[in-house]
């Protein structure tokens, strides 16, 4: 498979469409299973991971999973084409350059399912969709597990359920995350005071890039924490509550904004495209911070030149393995930037951004 | 990186401490340390000495501590206290060699010892009792109270044809 052919292509979690897309990202869920007769993957060693790698590269090609997966060596790539799955969401940092040994991902060409195989557990199934979208996301995912299923021997216990290499995760292994955007509850100082209180019911709050990452662009995932004793559409059912309520005061808090400080904010997110329109060195993390702040302009109406989805494609392409895609190139530190800061001001040109 | 004992985040605060010669390190995330008391849930408030102590004999002091850590897998060879160390798992027998102390982890993590949920298909026929379970959990949550009602019957008698007396 030839990554670069990737690069124009937005992935399904950015494609801006779907349900309660004005606040919503995407939604993600992901299964961890294991194989019942092999060591988990920390203390497997190399050659029971490539039976494992094997084993799973052989059950994805025989399943009858719509669309079709293609498998991918982590171990072949270079470091660029690692980081450059990274950025698309669809593989782990630990799976691109902590892990060793024989390990890699099966994935479709939308990139809405993918499979990691021997990340901490020996399969991580991970569908992802546009908006808020989790039934239709487990319906998909319980399939595409199913399929595995039948060709592989997950390790389940009567009691337990289905077992993981960290006790975190066992039971269901499932972890369903609700990526949103919110910037108004940022700017009115009100996001801590939401993150408490979904500490108190056991829900996790993390960045974009998942776990220990911090939170850039005002992008949040919200995930279950909790994944024994409870069935998955009860899971399900208590984050989508939780997300409903989030949505609300979103929603709440940019009616404010507009309310009684239009313009202040018009001249935030004219400042913003101004900055991205003209800048000569731009970091990835002010990229982020001021496409946040077009994100909710065009939403708020402030701005109707740009459609969501082509700002999704100004995030993904400044990131730092596409952007050395597209220029062709490695760079690093100062290059970086300067490269970062012509991508942008060229499309700002070519798309005619300006503030209404 | 070490991941956090009590919930397998990464850790950002590493303790050691040397009692009658016998080391012990213990490694916490900050919301684990923060609920343990040891960083200050407020800014301004000062490092809890006596959480930490609590937290360091606790360890010590834990009538089974010597017990569990001896306990090692026959199938993966993973002991106990490497897996307190690490917080992974080697194999599926894990799940049954450390029952004992995973229940007490289980119980802290997830508020529950038993799993209620999707059960692989080629288990379903002999699984009957979890997937009622799973069931009716299912129906509760989407509110479903009448179908609930019926589970709820059917699982009592199962449980209690299944009791051996």
């Amino acid at each position: 498979m030839n990554l670069d052919s990737l690069l124009p292509n937005l992935g399904e979690w950015l494609r801006g469409t779907g349900p309660e897309s004005d606040v919503v990202v995407s939604t993600r869920i992901r299964l961890a299973r294991n194989l019942a007769d092999l060591p988990f993957t920390t203390r497997a060693d190399h050659h029971q991971k490539a039976e494992i790698e094997q084993r799973v590269r052989e059950a994805v090609a025989k399943s009858d999973i719509a669309p079709k997966l293609e498998y991918l060596s982590v171990m072949g790539l270079m470091p660029l084409d690692r980081l450059f799955l990274v950025e698309r969401q669809l593989i782990s940092r630990e799976l691109a350059n902590a892990l060793e040994g024989p390990r890699g991902v099966a994935f479709d060409s939308r990139e809405s399912v993918s499979v990691m195989v021997n990340e901490e557990d020996h399969l991580r199934i991970q569908v992802m969709r546009s908006g808020m979208s989790l039934d239709e996301t487990w319906e998909q995912i319980t399939a595409v597990d199913d399929s595995l299923e039948a060709r592989l021997p997950y390790a389940f216990h009567e009691r337990f359920g289905y077992l993981t290499a960290c006790p975190t995760n066992v039971g269901t292994g499932m972890r369903a995350s609700v990526m949103l955007h919110l910037p108004a509850l940022g700017i009115t100082k009100q996001i801590e005071k939401v993150f408490k209180a979904l500490q108190k019911i056991n829900l996790v709050v993390r960045g974009l890039y998942g776990e220990g990452s911090r939170a850039s662009g005002d992008l949040y995932q919200i995930s279950n924490q909790v994944t024994l004793g409870k069935s998955e559409p009860r899971l399900l059912s208590e984050i989508r509550e939780v997300i409903a309520m989030i949505l609300q005061y979103e929603r709440q808090a940019r009616t404010v904004l507009l309310k009684e400080r239009r313009q202040a904010e018009h001249d935030r997110v004219a400042r913003a495209i101004g900055t991205l329109g003209s800048a000569t060195m731009i970091t990835a993390e002010e990229t982020m911070e001021l496409l946040s702040a077009v994100r909710l302009g065009i939403h708020l109406r402030l701005l109707d030149d740009l459609p969501p989805t082509t700002l999704n494609q100004l995030f993904i392409h400044t990131q730092s393995a596409h952007l050395q895609k597209l220029a062709g190139k490695a760079l690093d530190g100062e290059d970086r930037n300067a490269e970062r800061a012509k991508y942008l001001r060229n499309r700002l040109r070519d798309l005619g951004a300006t503030p209404q | 990186m070490n991941p956090c004992q009590f919930c397998g985040q990464p850790a950002t605060i590493h303790l050691t401490d040397i009692l009658h010669q016998q080391k012990t390190v213990t490694h916490l995330c900050d919301a684990c340390a923060r609920s343990k008391k040891i960083l200050p849930t407020k800014p301004g408030t000062h490092f809890d000495l006596q959480g930490l102590v609590q937290l360091v004999m606790g360890q010590h002091g834990r009538p089974d501590a010597a017990d569990t850590t001896a306990l090692s897998c026959p199938e993966c060879g993973l002991k106990y206290a490497q897996f307190r160390a690490e917080g992974r798992l080697g194999c599926a027998r894990d799940y049954d060699e450390f029952a004992e102390p995973l229940l007490a982890l289980l119980e802290r993590v997830h508020r529950a010892t038993d799993h209620c949920g999707k059960v692989p298909v080629r288990r379903r026929s002999t699984m009957g009792l979890s997937k009622l379970k799973a069931e009716l959990d299912a129906a509760i949550a989407a509110e479903r109270y009448e179908d609930a009602a019926v589970l709820r019957d059917r699982l009592r008698e199962k449980e209690g044809a299944d009791e051996p007396r």
